[in-house]
């Protein structure tokens, strides 16, 4: 794997064809509307008794002008949004995952993953050793989009779980019954947070990932072969 | 192209770079900051997807799919009040006076006395009552099968919608089928108690399929009818199926 890439050593190369841009900008745009509106529909029944998400991060409108076209301090925006953007969120999502399994994209990007190299890079990490190459994923960022896929995923799963307590009575007890559907709802939605921080900061530091993300290539002639883990 | 160049270390955490990604999350919250909820258009949007909503929820819906019952001793005693006014404001009806009228696509529309309600065959419940807002609670609620009532009415079950009409203003309307389920009643009792007067008395619809603010308290009228009648909430942006 590592000699094939000797061979393009001068450049990195990070490309995204136009389907994975547009899943990938549908899913950002929708995970906002989710998470915007789903932090004003947790506000006006905090599971967490003192903890309330700042209005000003929450979506559902102003709450003066709520209060006179819906009577609440924006409870129907708010709940419209969610189940207006789970539309999109889903369509997006299958559309990335089908498109990731089929075109190959998740199994050479990916993948492979282990624990070892999982360890390996996350200490170079933290010890701020860990290089970036432009389109290529370290089993750190490798693990991160497993695990927002699957948090995404857990979030249909939890959320269809407090939608329709009877009708998928099932999958409500499978997720331990109602109240603690919602607080692992909760917890999943947190995880999707942590990592949008880590993305974006990530992506704030290198620039050019997000020139991939939008005209779909950005290249970087700066390595050879021996400066790709300087860690090792 | 330089291609010795030393590989830049992408961590070098410096001031400028920190600046970017802060500015960065704040784009994020500003795009959450400029709100379009209130927009006529948005609005009008949102109606058109809580109507196709409706319908991939009355697909969902399951006429004998029963909701989970609970042993009794998880209902709650102290049930949770939830109205948009003081408990203390809640009409009281007296016992005497109060007659359920009836309207609509129904045969027999004699208004019915508290004591003939009561009268009726009855069953309890031990269900999950879910709010709109986030909170759950278990109670125990004792009824005649709405279905049972409309059978004795006379009531055209084949048309689309069954509304009801409040004593303090409040209205809903549930489509037939949830109306005809089995576990939909009439509840004349809270936790074996008749209904006291902030929960509803003399009687509230309860409907375990539905979310709590379908289930209307104070029920003077109950009409049947092909067009869909709205309700207090629904009227106001909330989505009119509300099934769980």
């Amino acid at each position: 794997m590592k000699t094939v890439k000797i061979s393009a050593s001068t450049h990195d190369i990070q490309e995204h064809p136009l389907l994975v841009r547009i899943a990938h900008w549908a899913q950002a745009l929708a995970i906002i509307i989710m998470v915007g509106s789903g932090w004003r529909i947790y506000n006006s029944d905090p599971i967490f008794d003192n903890f309330r998400f700042w209005q000003w991060a929450t979506l559902g409108g102003d709450p003066p002008v709520a209060k006179i076209a819906h009577m609440d301090p924006g409870v129907a925006n708010a709940l419209n949004w969610h189940f207006s953007g789970l539309w999109l969120l889903l369509a997006s999502y299958l559309l990335f995952i089908i498109h990731g399994l089929v075109s190959g994209h998740f199994r050479r990007d990916f993948l492979p993953l282990n624990l070892p190299g999982l360890i390996r890079d996350f200490i170079s990490a933290l010890t701020f050793k860990l290089s970036h190459r432009l389109g290529a994923y370290n089993h750190v960022q490798r693990a991160a989009y497993w695990g927002v896929l699957f948090a995404v995923l857990m979030m249909f799963v939890t959320g269809l779980a407090i939608w329709k307590p009877v009708q998928l009575s099932w999958l409500t007890w499978l997720c331990g019954g109602y109240p603690t559907a919602r607080v692992l709802h909760f917890i999943f939605m947190s995880g999707i947070c942590l990592f949008i921080i880590v993305h974006v900061t990530l992506v704030a530091l290198v620039p050019k990932t997000l020139v991939a993300m939008v005209l779909g290539r950005a290249a970087e002639p700066i390595h050879t072969a021996e400066t790709s883990h300087a860690g090792e | 192209m330089p291609v010795n160049e030393p590989a830049k270390p992408v961590f070098d955490v410096d001031r400028r770079k920190l600046l970017r990604s802060g500015l960065s999350l704040g784009a994020l919250t500003f795009l959450t900051g400029c709100d379009i909820s209130d927009n006529d258009t948005v609005q009008s949007v949102f109606a058109e997807i809580s109507q196709w909503n409706n319908l991939v929820q009355g697909a969902l819906f399951g006429g004998a799919r029963l909701a989970p019952e609970y042993p009794e001793s998880m209902a709650v005693k102290d049930f949770r009040y939830n109205a948009w006014y003081h408990a203390d404001q809640s009409p009281q009806l007296s016992a005497a006076d109060y007659k359920l009228e009836l309207a609509g696509l129904i045969d027999n529309k004699k208004p019915w006395r508290v004591n003939d309600l009561y009268a009726l065959p009855q069953k309890s419940q031990v269900t999950r009552h879910v709010c709109v807002e986030g909170w759950s609670m278990i109670g125990k609620w004792t009824g005649t099968p709405l279905s049972e009532f409309l059978k004795r009415v006379g009531a055209d079950t084949t048309a689309k919608y069954v509304g009801f009409a409040c004593a303090d203003g409040y209205y809903e309307s549930i489509d037939m089928a949830t109306a005809l389920h089995p576990q939909t009643i009439m509840a004349y009792q809270l936790s074996d108690q008749i209904l006291p007067v902030k929960y509803g008395f003399p009687f509230k619809i309860r409907i375990p399929t539905k979310l709590g603010f379908k289930n209307p308290k104070f029920v003077t009228a109950i009409y049947v009818t092909n067009r869909n009648p709205g309700g207090f909430w629904v009227d106001r942006g909330y989505n009119w199926f509300s099934g769980i």
